[in-house]
């Protein structure tokens, strides 16, 4: 019987091993970012020490004064957040009816809006950038380059996944709820806004930072389809990169700061952050 | 009381949305297909040619070349983060103190952008900067530059992804093994199966359907990879890491030569959706399995 605590301790020894080597393995590199952020260009090649202990403050402050890079941050602030609330309103209405109608074909439009989160981004690049450019054009007005289109577009990739995530908390608010209401002499529009909307509310919160968090993160759409007004952080930060060299402090204070927002949103779903990347899945 | 008017009516501007940006660009891109179209040609707008941007593409080594890599690449990530999300997962089960505290770490990097996700590593990769070169070079006497050797730069933007998106699987199947019941497998514990056997035997079926919904959205996302690769290694050195999104974005975008273009997204769009379904099918039989038996 001696042998058994013995064999837990070393069973525990193990786990700990095992996860302090992995939190040590995931939170290196963006440990490594950070201290890049801090050291000045000549500190940069002169180092290899990874420990830190000055802080130059100039990588952070002359972006952050630049107005180029405030237009893209506020660009990218607007394009998140204007998609996440037109998302999670038409995922609310639309998960509304996929719920309490009986509609023709409606599995058929469930199973498709999965479909368009399926197919690669990159295969969607050429006809998007020519519809932006050459179909949607009214004289001098294309989405080329507007945020409006950044917008809508998003919502290809937003929306099925809002649709699966609210579809399974739609179906677990008690039909006869609505029933009561409508026996009561309730319109749809009273339902929708005065019984269903409060009780989707959790799910409508997480629907909406999950979008602005991958509106917020997108890159490849983001650097096709916009050339200098509408262009978001994203971009911004590959734009560092350049040929005559790059200033690496300074794209690593500019990763940084577009980390941030996007961990703030995130902690506060981090238990539902599964249920949003399996569109529910997989619950916790 | 409920008019089946009221309930398209609440769908309608979701339909027009995804209508506008999926499915317009999927009817518009198969027509471009058949054409011949480049703004820089001499003769300019489209020229109908059949099937002829079909028939250089099956030819075509570069989109071949980048087809076959992603799914080399896709197979080694994904069996990898399998691999070990299974094992950092199952080690979660567990009770043991700041746990809470190792997970919750440990899904940091499903928050970063993927094109912060390359800045990162890119951070740790150029010689002279990042740490790897330097280090690998003092201790190991490595010659390490993703600049100048396809081997590194492939296995670096693997282990990138295995960095980025193992915490995910491990979450996903965290999820799943503690939804099990945990009765027979104690069971089995006691009538003198071993843990190998247990574990064969009773929880990989068990977890079959998770594992698979993982898998799933695992493959699906390693097909499409983009930014990550694009910040660190721009795809190179030559095209040894120009996966399909990379080559449709930097090579084929660039020419003008939209007809070719759209016929290679089609036909990427093609694959991937055949192989996802595929995959989709596999899970509703082993669901279909699990319902019978």
């Amino acid at each position: 019987m001696a042998s058994k605590p013995f064999h837990k301790i070393l069973g525990w020894a193990g786990t700990y091993i095992t996860w302090i080597v992995a939190t040590i393995l995931v939170l290196f590199p963006i440990y490594w970012m950070f201290v890049i952020s801090a050291r000045s260009r000549v500190e940069l090649f002169g180092s290899t020490s990874i420990i830190q202990t000055t802080f130059f403050a100039e990588n952070y402050t002359k972006p952050l004064s630049n107005p180029v890079f405030q237009r893209y941050m506020l660009n990218s602030l607007i394009v998140a957040t204007s998609n996440a609330i037109l998302v999670a309103v038409l995922a609310l209405l639309a998960t509304y009816a996929l719920s309490r109608w009986r509609l023709k074909g409606s599995d058929s439009i469930f199973f498709w809006t999965i479909t368009n989160r399926m197919a690669p981004p990159a295969a969607f690049l050429l006809p998007i950038f020519l519809m932006f450019t050459r179909v949607f054009r009214i004289g001098d007005f294309s989405l080329f380059d507007t945020r409006t289109g950044l917008i809508l577009l998003y919502c290809v990739f937003n929306l099925p996944f809002a649709i699966w995530l609210m579809k399974g908390i739609m179906d677990g608010i008690p039909v006869e709820l609505d029933e009561a209401a409508f026996v009561d002499g309730a319109s749809t529009w009273d339902v929708l806004l005065k019984i269903i909307t409060p009780l989707a509310a959790p799910g409508l919160a997480i629907t909406a930072i999950l979008s602005w968090v991958f509106a917020w993160n997108e890159y490849l759409f983001a650097a096709t389809l916009t050339s200098v007004e509408a262009r978001t952080i994203t971009t911004g930060l590959a734009e560092f990169v350049t040929v005559t060299g790059t200033n690496w402090g300074e794209m690593a204070a500019v990763a940084v700061l577009s980390l941030i927002p996007a961990l703030i949103f995130l902690s506060l779903v981090q238990k539902y952050i599964v249920m949003g990347l399996t569109f529910g899945a997989v619950k916790e | 009381m409920k008019s089946t008017r009221t309930g398209w009516g609440l769908l309608t501007p979701t339909l027009i949305i995804l209508g506008i940006t999926g499915i317009l660009p999927f009817i518009y891109v198969i027509y471009v297909g058949f054409f011949d179209w480049n703004v820089f040609a001499a003769q300019k707008g489209l020229h109908f040619t059949w099937a002829n941007n079909y028939r250089r593409l099956v030819f075509d080594p570069d989109f071949l070349g980048a087809l076959w890599r992603t799914l080399l690449f896709t197979f080694w990530t994904v069996t990898s983060e399998l691999i070990l999300g299974f094992a950092l997962a199952q080690s979660l089960t567990r009770e043991f103190p700041g746990k809470g505290f190792f997970r919750t770490v440990h899904a940091l990097p499903l928050m970063v952008a993927p094109i912060a996700v390359g800045a990162t590593w890119r951070l740790l990769t150029i010689p002279g900067l990042g740490l790897l070169p330097t280090y690998l070079n003092w201790w190991f006497g490595i010659d390490y530059r993703i600049g100048n050797f396809a081997n590194q730069a492939f296995l670096t933007v693997i282990l990138m992804d295995i960095w980025h998106w193992t915490p995910f699987v491990t979450l996903t199947l965290l999820a799943g093994l503690t939804t099990i019941p945990k009765e027979p497998l104690e069971q089995a514990l006691v009538d003198g199966a071993n843990r190998w056997q247990v574990f064969r035997y009773l929880t990989i079926p068990m977890m079959m359907p998770v594992i698979l919904t993982t898998v799933f959205i695992r493959i699906m996302d390693a097909l499409r990879i983009v930014d990550e690769v694009w910040m660190l290694t721009g795809g190179g050195p030559g095209d040894a890491t120009r996966f399909i999104g990379l080559h449709i974005w930097r090579v084929v975008f660039p020419k003008t030569d939209y007809g070719y273009g759209s016929a290679t997204s089609l036909l990427t769009l093609y694959f991937t959706l055949v192989l996802c379904w595929l995959l989709f099918i596999a899970i509703g039989q082993n669901s279909k399995q699990g319902n019978s038996s």
